[in-house]
């Protein structure tokens, strides 16, 4: 395991304030989900899964028909479609157009994809100001901290937390009352909204027989961000298309109900071209940025590519026991979680992340609870046999001569008794021991047992 | 090569597919359409849209629908959208309503300070408590900016759910740019998980169902 993974790992374990505050949480968004996909309030919730996952595997499999149908869709509206195949040719490709059209405001609506290529660090590097408006975001911004969580990205903030970042970034008054740190923020941002050239969201759908972009939040700053200013752009990775509208009747009615346990979220927008004529607001301009940046790296492998079927729901980080205590700064890059530990090291390669498949207990509570049935578990099995083939050494050795032993039972036999004699306090075993306590051995074994019955 | 062509090929090419390969029908997505009776369409509107602290309110005829918003208003700005059905109603003829409005600046400078804003809808969504925006006419920046908003719509617009929207409207995006579901009033739990209404969109609700 890498010193930083352990060291951030060790960190969060010690903060027992940061511990109440992630279990808690995560408590409650699990409760949520929990009485709204039970039996008697969703009986279907099983088969719409089951729905969800056909149709995820269906798009992801044409993937490249139903990026071109989009494309076709998008511009039969009056929109563009911009193809980027990572987080330089975005930020080139939103530097021009806001250098061509005198931009210098841009407020953004919460996006992983744009967390995933530091948008904001790039377009500010250059000049521009590019505002969080989501209230988590905007408040994590201000912290100058990534996401915490993928839904609830400020998870880990106390309101006196909120209260210092408010205080020392916006050199306000010190107010800890959520209700009123929350209008604070909504008025400061108002005027960002209405003096913006340019909204950026994310896209939680692209539906390819629409054209349309699918915004699914709760605070209305998405419909701010797209209905403000003059220019929208979508930014969204490629396995985010859906062949039909109809479709979003399935994807609806899981996606906010696993993420937060609500039917619907509040605003659900979907969103194609420009706006028309007749229509009084809405943008004049609309693009949508199609990224790839490492998505086509998971593709060949048939079982792999369901890891794009992900639609962010962050229900399997709430479900997960290693998420709840090591907590989502541990993990190396935006994605935590369950989640996290499959995508960062197939994104990244494996060669770069891989400890990741190893954060996991493999309860099997992530794929549990997977709205579009992706087998996480089997895909950290994968990704750890990969990790493994690249390793060397000690731990290949282990257990190639523990597999040997296992099949020549008088050895074992033998093994087994010695082990049972010894205490093993150091090496790679010693390790092991640091976090758990070796059961002492019992005084009949089974063997033993066995023989006598 | 351009990006958009490596990456098409790239994604061809992991996926053994050739170009213009037409893909065999998506899996059909079952619409299921529940029998319920007006009335118990309201009761489920009323139950789930109060369980988010949204309101539901019932009025025989249009012309009642324009006296209960006169009367609420008591004098408070509104923004009505331009919505055949609000004037049918009699709203957009209210004193200190303003309507009519088609320039997107006056609109916008109108929704930024007016008290309450007013449309109409063109479905509602029994099952989840939701009300859909699919008109052109309407004015998205009307049920976002101003802090209160009431959806005014004759009460046999009101669908069992997403299922029944989507079989009666299957590709909702020929219609308009902006299709907009909004399921109560706009909130977040951002902050210890605590819930506050109103963050950006109108913290109060009411649709008002007509007939």
């Amino acid at each position: 395991m890498s010193r930083e993974f352990q060291q951030h790992i060790h960190d969060a374990l010690a903060d027992s304030r940061l511990q109440n505050a992630v279990y808690t949480a995560t408590g409650r968004l699990k409760d949520a989900r929990l009485a709204v996909v039970s039996d008697n309030v969703l009986s279907d919730y099983q088969e719409l899964r089951t729905q969800a996952n056909a149709l995820k595997r269906h798009a992801i499999d044409h993937l490249d028909y139903y990026l071109e149908q989009f494309q076709r869709n998008v511009e039969t509206h009056g929109g563009h479609v911009v193809f980027c195949q990572d987080a330089t040719e975005v930020s080139d490709f939103v530097l021009s157009l806001a250098k061509e059209r005198g931009a210098r405001l841009i407020v953004k609506s919460k996006s992983m994809t744009t967390e995933e290529i530091d948008l904001n660090e790039r377009l500010e590097h250059h000049g521009l100001e590019s505002v969080e408006t989501d209230l988590g975001e905007y408040l994590l911004q201000l912290a100058h901290e990534r996401p915490y969580h993928i839904v609830a990205p400020a998870l880990h903030k106390t309101r006196y937390d909120v209260a210092d970042i408010l205080t020392k970034r916006l050199n306000v008054p010190r107010e800890t009352v959520p209700e009123k740190q929350t209008a604070l923020a909504r008025s400061v941002l108002r005027e960002k909204f209405l003096a913006a050239d340019i909204g950026i969201s994310g896209a939680n759908f692209l539906v390819a027989d629409s054209g349309a972009v699918v915004l699914v939040e709760n605070e209305g700053n998405a419909r701010l961000t797209t209905t403000a200013p003059k220019i929208h752009i979508a930014i969204a990775g490629i396995e985010k298309v859906i062949p039909r509208a109809q479709d979003l009747a399935v994807f609806l009615k899981l996606l906010a109900r696993s993420a937060t346990g609500q039917l619907l979220s509040v605003y659900t927008s979907v969103l194609s071209g420009p706006r028309r004529s007749g229509e009084i607001d809405g943008p004049d301009e609309f693009y949508v940025v199609l990224l790839d940046n490492g998505r086509t790296r998971l593709l060949p492998n048939a079982e792999r590519r369901q890891s794009l079927y992900c639609i962010r729901c962050g229900a399997c980080l709430n479900a997960c026991p290693v998420y709840r205590k090591i907590g989502g700064h541990s993990f190396p890059w935006v994605y935590s979680g369950p989640i996290g530990a499959i995508l960062t090291p197939q994104f990244m390669g494996i060669a770069r992340e891989p400890e990741l498949p190893f954060a996991s207990s493999l309860c099997g509570a992530c794929a549990e609870v997977c709205p579009v049935k992706i087998d996480i578990p089997k895909l950290l099995l994968d990704l750890r046999s990969e990790a493994h083939s690249q390793r060397s050494g000690f731990e290949k050795l282990t257990f190639r001569v523990f597999a040997w032993l296992a099949c020549h039972h008088r050895l074992f036999a033998l093994a087994a008794r010695i082990a049972a004699r010894l205490r093993f306090k150091v090496g790679p075993i010693g390790a092991w021991l640091s976090q758990r306590d070796l059961p002492p051995p019992p005084s009949h074994r089974f063997r033993q047992l066995w023989r006598q019955r | 090569m351009t990006s958009r062509e490596q990456i098409l090929q790239q994604v061809r090419s992991a996926l053994r597919r050739s170009e213009g390969q037409t893909p065999p029908e998506p899996p059909p997505v079952r619409l299921h359409v529940p029998e319920m009776t007006l009335e118990s369409r309201i009761a489920s509107m009323t139950t789930r849209l109060e369980a988010l602290a949204g309101v539901v309110h019932r009025v025989k005829s249009p012309q009642a629908a324009g006296a209960w918003i006169a009367e609420t208003l008591a004098g408070r700005r509104a923004i009505a959208s331009n919505a055949a059905f609000l004037r049918d109603c009699g709203i957009t003829q209210i004193p200190g309503v303003r309507s009519g409005i088609t320039d997107r600046e006056e609109l916008r400078q109108l929704c930024a300070t007016a008290d309450v804003g007013i449309s109409s809808a063109d479905y509602a969504l029994a099952d989840t408590g939701t009300l859909v925006l699919l008109s052109s006419l309407e004015a998205r920046m009307i049920s976002l900016l101003p802090p209160i908003h009431f959806a005014i719509l004759p009460a046999t617009r009101l669908l069992t759910g997403l299922d029944e929207l989507f079989t009666l409207v299957p590709n909702p995006s020929q219609l308009t740019r902006s299709v907009v579901l909004i399921t109560g009033p706009s909130r977040t739990a951002d902050i210890e998980q605590i819930l506050v209404r109103g963050v950006h969109g109108p913290g109060l609700l009411t649709a008002v169902l007509v007939g």
